[in-house]
């Protein structure tokens, strides 16, 4: 696969930037050590998804604009999340369907924007990307990449593609962790009694590091590992694919 | 009934809180939810997947033609001799059903399970005009004798120990007291034998209506179903207007879908047809039909495309079970007839009340009922249309705007994501107003109305170095 030459544009989604750019980084090393070119469009902010989800449509929209712009042109898009890879593949077409303009380049877009590990094992055909590390993994589907994008196998095949990891799925694996953006802030009492079932799940099936390919239910998830001072460690998809240990 | 939906937010703390709500609600997990995944599995994904696919067009055809397949029902419904009411709102269809009894002076009535029935509220209109009216559906029952609405769309006391409801029996039916299910499952049966008997009225909801016959067919377990539309001289059925079928050979589809996704049964115990009253060559059955028809705020969902979906709606329950909100707070918090996501949708529509607003919020949007309706309606995407009528003002729910605080932080956000010079600025002054709440990069207690978050989260305090930054300090070149 490294002989062809691929070059994608990076979403890298606002909470990567501002909170976790060290997902951003192992997002470029992973793709860069396939054999892709990255470009990152510095214009970008935000999809809009907070307003959106808010039912602020039209101040989404208004951001969604600004978005098309960004990424205009033919090259394909890569997110590591699936909300925010929802918001553009899917929602996108639907704010915009009464503006016919907008909705075909809002359809162009999505059909070229690929959540991360979807890109990898669907548009790449990898599964194996030479990552090594000696863990026992729980994967957490995360529910807009799952029911919105229906993208089910990619993470768990790479997780199973690193050396010396042992993929061991918690009973939980594909139900909410409760964030839900705002949500989890004004019905907090709910979102914590559904993360405690995810949380015991994830106890219950041994394993040391959870993974997950948006880092929204990350940042819910280790919020509250580490309250608890719980020694597993969660972390983004792409950051198990860039460990690279001797073993 | 009275719809007490702006009290969510305390319901479902309460409901939180109660150790014998949560214990029903985790069963509620592994039985009902579990079951009709089982009645799926076994028939393979595609199978069922293409019984999916087949419902949902069907219910999407008859919806987009109500108007058509409604006068058809109609008409054969009378052409078998039965007669048929339309009512506009909860008060017309009581009034139609009050006006019955009175005609035929009934003093005793059965009544089949119906969701319908509880927008009405009948038993409460019969009551007040003397009129006794008793619940036959075991779990109906017992909620009647404690005088509380269902909990579950299909298991209404699914909420109660056996405990509890030997208590109920014991004060209000002075049996003794027991612990054993099929004691008081006697009682219930020997109690409720008698009004089946002697009641002069039987009331049941409607599953489906089949258009091209005019036959109503209820699926039930307990079969009270048919001891209400055979004993008594006047059989009333109760249907909300999108309930019908067009074909009779498309019930044979919905007898195999609507139980392996309520209760994981290949089909009920009972499915009962009723075409028109007693004929003269019937050796039973009533003999007057009436079936009334119920508006009651659908024409209202059916004049929006996206939202008269919620019309496929066959009130399976299966989107309450998968519901992690429903799962965590039960059927009571959400304040009216219908709970869980379904309810989240036709409540704000049907009830058109600002006090509804929270249902739509009160959702993750993980989209676990679209994937376990049996109809496959996109529930996420109809929150989502109803959260914009509500912030930003619409016609289906009436506005309640969003808090003062979160239009104010919107307003802020869509400064911040102006362009990336102001939008990183933005998030610098994010970080510093943050660094002082924080050790080791954690914040461990936000201001309202934030709070919430940290009450069992730690924040995490922004980068000192964003992507943005590293790319163009070295990485974009790496």
């Amino acid at each position: 696969m490294t002989a062809t030459s691929r070059k994608v544009s990076l979403f890298i989604t606002c909470l990567v930037d501002q909170f976790f750019p060290e997902v951003g980084e192992a997002v470029v090393r992973v793709l860069r050590r396939q054999g892709v070119e990255v470009d990152f469009p510095e214009g970008q902010t935000c999809c809009g998804q907070p307003a959106f989800n808010g039912g602020f449509t039209e101040d989404a929209k208004a951001v969604a604009r600004r978005f098309l712009d960004n990424f205009d042109g033919d090259q394909d898009v890569v997110v590591p999340s699936g909300s925010c890879g929802a918001m553009v593949k899917v929602f996108y077409p639907e704010i915009f369907h009464d503006e016919p303009g907008t909705a075909a380049r809002a359809k162009d877009l999505s059909a070229r924007t690929y959540e991360f590990s979807e890109y990898l094992v669907n548009v790449l055909g990898v599964t194996d990307v030479g990552a090594s590390k000696k863990t026992k993994v729980a994967y957490h589907a995360a529910c807009h990449l799952l029911r919105e994008l229906r993208v089910k196998e990619p993470p768990r095949q790479l997780i199973e593609g690193v050396e010396g990891a042992e993929y061991t799925p918690m009973e939980l694996e594909e139900a909410c962790c409760g964030f839900g953006g705002t949500f989890s802030v004004k019905y907090s009492e709910i979102s914590e009694a559904i993360l405690e079932d995810k949380l015991k799940s994830l106890a219950e099936c041994g394993a040391d590091t959870l993974v997950s390919c948006d880092s929204s239910c990350l940042m819910h998830i280790s919020g509250a590992l580490s309250r608890r001072g719980s020694p597993v460690k969660a972390m983004h998809l792409a950051q198990l694919l860039d460990n690279r240990e001797d073993s | 009934m009275d719809v007490k939906t702006k009290d969510f937010v305390s319901g479902s703390k309460a409901a939180i809180l109660d150790p014998q709500i949560q214990e029903a609600l985790a069963k509620l997990r592994n039985g009902l939810g579990r079951g009709p995944r089982l009645a799926s599995e076994e028939l393979t994904p595609p199978v069922w997947q293409d019984m999916r696919q087949r419902a949902s067009d069907i219910k999407t055809h008859t919806i987009a033609n109500l108007d058509y397949y409604l006068e058809k029902l109609s008409d054969n419904v009378e052409k078998a001799g039965g007669h048929v009411h339309f009512a506009r709102d909860a008060k017309e269809a009581s009034d139609i059903v009050l006006d019955i009894a009175r005609k035929r002076d009934v003093e005793l009535v059965i009544k089949g399970k119906s969701m319908v029935s509880e927008e009405l509220e009948i038993n409460d209109h019969l009551e007040s005009i003397g009129i006794e009216s008793v619940e036959t559906d075991l779990g109906e029952y017992i909620l009647q004798l404690m005088n509380e609405p269902p909990f579950h769309i299909i298991a209404p006391a699914i909420h109660k120990s056996r405990r509890q409801v030997s208590e109920i029996f014991t004060e209000k039916l002075k049996t003794l007291p027991s612990d054993e299910v099929e004691q008081l499952c006697e009682t219930a049966r020997e109690t409720l034998r008698e009004k089946f008997l002697n009641a002069d009225m039987g009331i049941t909801g409607v599953n489906f209506a089949v258009a091209e016959t005019g036959t109503i067919a209820l699926v039930t377990n307990e079969g009270n179903g048919r001891m209400c539309t055979s004993l008594p001289k006047v059989h009333i059925a109760l249907m909300g207007m999108e309930k019908i079928l067009p074909r009779l050979e498309d019930l044979a589809l919905f007898l195999g879908v609507l139980p392996r996704s309520a209760t994981g049964q290949r089909i009920s115990s009972y499915v009962t047809c009723v075409t028109g009253p007693r004929r003269s060559t019937d050796e039973d059955g009533p003999e007057e039909f009436h079936l009334v028809i119920v508006d009651n705020g659908r024409s209202k969902i059916l004049a929006d495309e996206q939202m008269r979906e919620a019309l496929n709606c066959i009130r399976c329950g299966a989107c309450l079970n998968a519901c992690p909100i429903y799962g965590k707070v039960g059927g009571h918090a959400y304040g009216w007839v219908y709970s869980g996501p379904i309810g989240a949708i036709v409540t704000p529509m049907l009830t058109g009340t600002v006090e509804a607003k929270h249902l739509p919020f009160a959702s993750t949007l993980c989209g676990a009922c679209k994937d376990a309706c049996p109809v496959k309606i996109d529930i996420p995407h109809m929150l989502l249309r109803l959260r914009q009528e509500i912030t930003q003002g619409g016609t289906l729910a009436k506005n309640g705007k969003a808090p003062w605080y979160e239009a104010a932080l919107m307003k802020g956000w869509r400064q911040s994501v102006r362009g990336s010079r102001v939008f990183s600025l933005a998030n610098r002054l994010g970080r510093l107003a943050l660094l002082p709440l924080s050790r080791n990069g954690k914040v461990r207690r936000l201001p309202p109305p934030l709070s919430g978050w940290t009450r069992f989260r730690d924040f995490p305090l922004p980068s000192a170095k964003p992507f943005r930054e590293r790319w163009r300090k070295g990485l974009k070149d790496e």
